[in-house]
């Protein structure tokens, strides 16, 4: 790549598409995206400020204090094992906040060059692996997820590389489709005439112009993988159990629902607010950047 | 016309057999041995031997995979190694128990959705289209276990009318399963309108501002008549796509519910194989998923081609 290009007119639509151009003052305005993106702030911040914000242990054991009510000591009260329920919700963030934005951060990238690359390509490489992405498309993302997790253990690392396989490839879909509306225009029509390589057309040309459809598609993404990995720690295939994450600690409390109800709706509620959020941060944004959402069926 | 259908049909058939390739070299080809997977790590290598000569894995992937998927057309998927009994034997009960869920969740969530999508869309912006969007918002947000948990809560534990926990076998008679189809429809329900509503409510919007629905209103006909006579059927075209994309959800879906009432259907299956590393089950229900998405998806086309003139081309086999 020589010198002289990097000051190539590679994004004219400045305005309207993109968004690191645009100031924070459109964020900003609209309501939807903030209160999305404050919630999904707010659960990050927990999780990592977790061992400040209580001085319980959210792993030991205390038989004594078994099944206790919400009391001075106890906000939320006790779990079957005498574990204080707050702080397995504050700590409860730490796991799934961390494997869900691994894996969402692997499929988006991965899709996103895939789904760039075979919408440049074009022709037969483009057709055959459209065809192959649409028998993973076939399969449950949970079936996946199970026969992978069956064959190489579970574990924080299959996990994430279990998830990337799943939903790669409808971040390809998603990718390709606004690369597709990009593919045809002049400034990547006269980056090829200047005999640019696919991968520098890639980076500078299509990818500033799609980075807004990427970021609302990683919003949405992630909304979906942490109900995914949640289901799967519910299900006994995801955390492990002395780690406190949502998705297991309904599941542990969900029998002793009747006696204690905050047991399991404290978890409830931090679940829903983190998906809540990713979904109005997916939705502010994509009307901040018009962003056509119709590929996103699922 | 012909012609399109006739190239869905190969498509649809292709990608099928791809599936069942992808499935079968996940699970055969991945590091492990299949035999010593099922047995488990301290099986003693005679068992292991023993196992490994009963599926025939001595013979290369490839042959085992035609033989395989060779019986799979004729519906007989191989023996499992956990319960020696036929795949299909274990399946197809499984399979029709699933099927009342399924299809009773169909039913519902399409009704109440493209109902409700039409209504959030007719009133754009003011208290019903606010109200429908903020509880789709909270359905999508919460898991179906979570809903699932919450009606047993609800229904099962504070007003005991229906029952929290199945007990019956997979091969009970129908009638026995009713009254426990219902919770875990009402669950899958809940999630899968809030994703649909979304679509039509967008495409009703869409269509209401077309040409033709203001032709219709110009004509002078009734609000309701230009409504379902005119703006509906347009309208439901891309909802179509999005109901046959959320039944692939639906099989992924209904493993999860299942297991929280214990209903012996295709999930709870797909769970105890996933304990008991029955493999060979496991590769003949995600194969059946597949057809499942494929035939959906197919439907769902092939519906749109015949509600829509624009998409009918090449031949005017139909007017």
């Amino acid at each position: 790549m020589s010198e002289s290009n990097r000051n190539s007119p590679s994004t004219p639509n400045r305005a309207t598409a993109h968004p690191a151009g645009r100031s924070m003052r459109a964020l900003l305005r609209s309501r939807t995206a903030c209160v999305g993106l404050g919630l999904v702030l707010l659960h990050l911040a927990v999780a990592a400020l977790a061992p400040l914000l209580t001085s319980a242990s959210p792993t030991a054991n205390v038989p004594d204090d078994a099944l206790l009510g919400p009391g001075s000591d106890h906000w939320l009260g006790t779990d079957a094992l005498g574990r204080d329920v707050l702080t397995r919700v504050l700590y409860g963030g730490q796991y799934a906040l961390a494997v869900s934005f691994a894996a969402t951060a692997c499929a988006v990238a991965l899709g996103t060059v895939l789904g760039c690359a075979t919408a440049l390509k074009g022709g037969r490489t483009d057709g055959a692996l459209m065809r192959v992405l649409d028998a993973v498309l076939a399969i449950p993302p949970i079936l996946a997820l199970l026969v992978v997790v069956t064959v190489l253990g579970a574990g924080p690392l299959v996990i994430v590389l279990a998830v990337t396989l799943v939903y790669t490839p409808q971040v390809v879909r998603v990718v390709r489709a606004a690369a597709l509306g990009v593919a045809p225009l002049d400034y990547v029509t006269a980056a090829r005439a200047r005999g640019e390589r696919t991968l520098p057309i890639l980076l500078r040309e299509v990818l500033p112009n799609i980075v807004h459809v990427v970021a609302v598609e990683f919003a949405m993404r992630a909304s979906w993988v942490v109900l995914l990995i949640s289901s799967l720690s519910f299900l006994g295939f995801g955390a492990d159990p002395p780690t406190p994450d949502w998705g297991l600690m309904i599941s542990e409390n969900r029998t002793a629902m009747v006696v204690l109800p905050w047991a399991t709706l404290a978890p409830i509620i931090a679940l829903a607010t983190l998906v809540v959020g990713l979904n109005l941060s997916a939705d502010g944004l994509s009307r901040l950047w018009n962003v056509d959402r119709s590929e996103e069926a699922s | 016309m012909l012609l399109y259908t006739c190239r869905r049909l190969v498509s649809a058939v292709l990608t099928v057999f791809l599936s069942a390739v992808l499935v079968f070299a996940a699970v055969q080809l991945l590091p492990g041995d299949v035999a010593t997977q099922v047995l488990g790590q301290d099986a003693t290598p005679e068992a292991v031997a023993a196992l490994r000569d009963q599926m025939d894995l001595n013979r290369p992937a490839a042959v085992r995979f035609l033989d395989w998927i060779a019986g799979a057309v004729r519906g007989d998927f191989g023996i499992s190694p956990v319960s020696g009994e036929p795949v299909a034997d274990l399946l197809w009960p499984h399979l029709r128990n699933t099927m009342l869920i399924a299809v009773s969740t169909v039913a519902v969530a399409v009704t109440s959705s493209v109902v409700l999508g039409v209504v959030a869309g007719l009133y754009r912006d003011r208290w019903p289209d606010t109200l429908i969007s903020a509880l789709t918002l909270i359905g999508m947000s919460i898991p179906e276990f979570v809903m699932a948990t919450l009606l047993v809560l609800l229904l099962s534990i504070t007003v005991p009318v229906l029952p929290a926990v199945v007990l019956d076998e997979a091969t009970a008679p129908v009638a026995d399963l009713l009254p426990a189809v219902v919770l875990p429809t009402i669950a899958l329900s809940v999630v899968m309108t809030a994703y649909i509503v979304r679509m039509t409510r967008t495409s009703v919007i869409d269509v209401m501002a077309s040409e033709f629905v203001t032709t219709a209103r110009l004509k002078g006909l009734s609000t309701p008549r230009v409504v379902v006579r005119h703006a509906l059927p347009s309208a439901l075209l891309p909802t179509l796509n999005v109901i046959a994309m959320n039944v692939a959800w639906l099989v992924g879906g209904v493993a999860v519910v299942e297991n929280v009432f214990n209903y012996p259907g295709i999930g709870q299956l797909m769970l105890e194989s996933v304990h008991n590393r029955d493999l060979p089950v496991l590769q003949a229900i995600a194969v059946i998923s597949a057809l499942v998405y494929v035939l959906c998806n197919l439907a769902a086309d092939l519906g749109a081609m015949a509600l829509n003139p624009r998409l009918r081309t090449g031949g005017g086999s139909r007017r």
